[in-house]
């Protein structure tokens, strides 16, 4: 198993793993037990980010971390999220086309699954779920919109996501959610946090 | 972002601030938004934390007491009740009703007074604190306006009313000027190395040290471009998405290298060459496009 800690200035370290399934493995570890004067952690594809507060915690923290455990946790653990979606994107023909399926086939196979939240970037909030089903893998629109609007429901290459907000975004559109993604009333402003399982509900 | 402050939000204090001219770009920050990157959240926060934390020292706040920024000055505000204020940051001429008044000491604004912040000759973002701190919304911990993520508060326009917070913890400091310096010509930036140096070449970064780089016009609270020689890659595959921080010197795909600032997105895309130390992104937000700027391994 690779497992590298690269430097990350003064008082971070990267850690590069081989797959989504072990960095979610290490993250759960971390959130576990969490070592003295860890400020933020950041899972992503290949890599957890782990920043603290000053070097002299970096220092104290990282012969832990070279023992963390980074096995895959059963994907049954995470706690299920079911987010109701009203099929109806903007670009839901075009992946159709791109696919080689019907609107309704397209439809079955997306909410057929069941993903799991990888790591959120690009927008506070913007959970990037991996479980795509390889038929759906479709490329980013040749052109950004400009403004996609909040709770639409997209995918490109191996993954699929809702944009909490309004924003640009170049993923393809199949459908929209009025759940909300994004509260910050509520203590956990996200609905979605890393290693969480997450259906998608054809309405 | 939510609704810019009105009125109606600060009729719970007594005491206000009625912002005149709002200036090229003010924002209300803090301390930051620490905790939350793994939701996509970004720190943010005052990007000259030096600065900002003298503002409320000398006011005798607590540390974390909400200020404006503003990016290259040009604030004008108005005082309802009488407060004590400061600004702090590069040398620029404050006026309270015409009269200067000097920075990084406190000053007292009577009851209907106005404050001007002018235009600093060097340096990029000064600080307008108030004894007490502004009262303002608490988003995920924190007061700051994260332009990127969009958290917290818009931008401030003319007409925001600000109330004054009970953020005073101590005496007002008994000095008449703080100690300072305004920025270098060239500014420097001392660096360690980052995760993906191995995707440059070896020179890379013997080379980043010794460049003269110039700071572009395209810089903001995200991040500072620099203008430069590119670097040369040795890797030329796509970087899968990884974690980024203040302070990550990221080289995109044209060569040259992004300081990240005060609101730096989670995630980034391409290799992170170098990390600034935390010491030096007071410099970095105080850094004037047309610059000059060097690193110097830490």
């Amino acid at each position: 198993m690779n497992r590298r800690f690269l430097p990350y200035g003064e008082r971070a370290v990267l850690l590069e793993l081989d797959s989504i399934d072990h960095v979610l493995g290490a993250y759960a570890a971390i959130q576990n037990d969490p070592p003295d004067g860890l400020e933020d952690v950041v899972p992503a594809a290949l890599t957890l980010l782990m920043s603290f507060t000053d070097p002299e915690a970096l220092s104290a923290a990282l012969p832990a971390l070279k023992e963390i455990d980074t096995t895959p946790r059963a994907a049954e653990h995470g706690e299920l999220a079911t987010i109701g979606v009203h099929y109806d994107g903007a670009d839901l023909s075009e992946v159709a086309a791109l696919t080689a399926m019907s609107i309704d086939e397209v439809i079955s196979v997306h909410s057929g699954a069941e993903y799991t939240v990888a790591f959120h970037g690009f927008a506070p909030g913007f959970a990037y779920l991996i479980g795509l089903d390889d038929r759906l893998r479709v490329p980013r629109r040749p052109s950004p919109r400009t403004a996609v609007p909040a709770g639409s429901v997209a995918m490109t290459g191996g993954f699929t996501a809702v944009y909490p907000r309004r924003s640009p975004g170049g993923w393809q559109l199949v459908g929209h959610t009025d759940t909300p993604m994004w509260n910050e009333d509520r203590s956990s402003p996200a609905l979605l946090g890393p290693g969480m399982r997450v259906r998608f509900e054809a309405l | 972002m939510t609704s810019p402050f009105t009125p109606r939000d600060a009729v719970r204090c007594d005491r206000t601030i009625t912002v005149i001219e709002p200036g090229a770009r003010t924002t209300v920050q803090d301390l930051g938004r620490p905790g939350y990157a793994y939701l996509g959240v970004g720190r943010s926060g005052a990007a000259d934390q030096r600065a900002f934390a003298m503002a409320n020292r000398i006011l005798g706040n607590a540390p974390g007491a909400a200020a404006l920024e503003t990016t290259l000055g040009g604030l004008a505000v108005r005082i309802d009740r009488g407060a004590w204020l400061c600004v702090t940051g590069p040398m620029v001429e404050v006026l309270r009703d015409g009269a200067a008044v000097g920075v990084r000491t406190a000053f007292y604004a009577p009851a209907a007074s106005e404050v001007r912040i002018g235009l600093p000759p060097r340096g990029m973002r000064n600080y307008l604190a108030v004894r007490g701190g502004l009262d303002v919304p608490v988003v995920l911990g924190s007061t700051s306006t994260d332009t990127l993520g969009g958290i917290g508060a818009a931008a401030v326009t003319a007409g925001d009313v600000f109330g004054i917070g009970t953020a005073a913890v101590g005496d007002i400091a008994g000095v008449d000027v703080f100690p300072a310096a305004d920025p270098p010509d060239v500014i420097e930036l001392v660096v360690d190395r980052g995760p993906r140096a191995d995707w440059f070449a070896d020179d890379a970064w013997a080379m980043l040290l010794r460049t003269r780089y110039v700071a572009s016009a395209n810089s903001d609270r995200i991040g500072v471009r620099l203008d430069g020689p590119p670097l040369p890659r040795v890797i030329d595959a796509e970087l899968p998405s990884e974690g980024l921080m203040q302070g990550a010197v990221q080289i995109p795909t044209v060569g040259t290298p992004v300081c990240f600032l005060a609101d730096t997105p989670t995630t980034g895309g391409y290799p992170v060459l170098a990390v600034i130390r935390r010491t030096s992104l007071p410099d970095l937000a105080q850094t004037r496009p047309g610059q000059a700027v060097r690193f110097r391994a830490g």
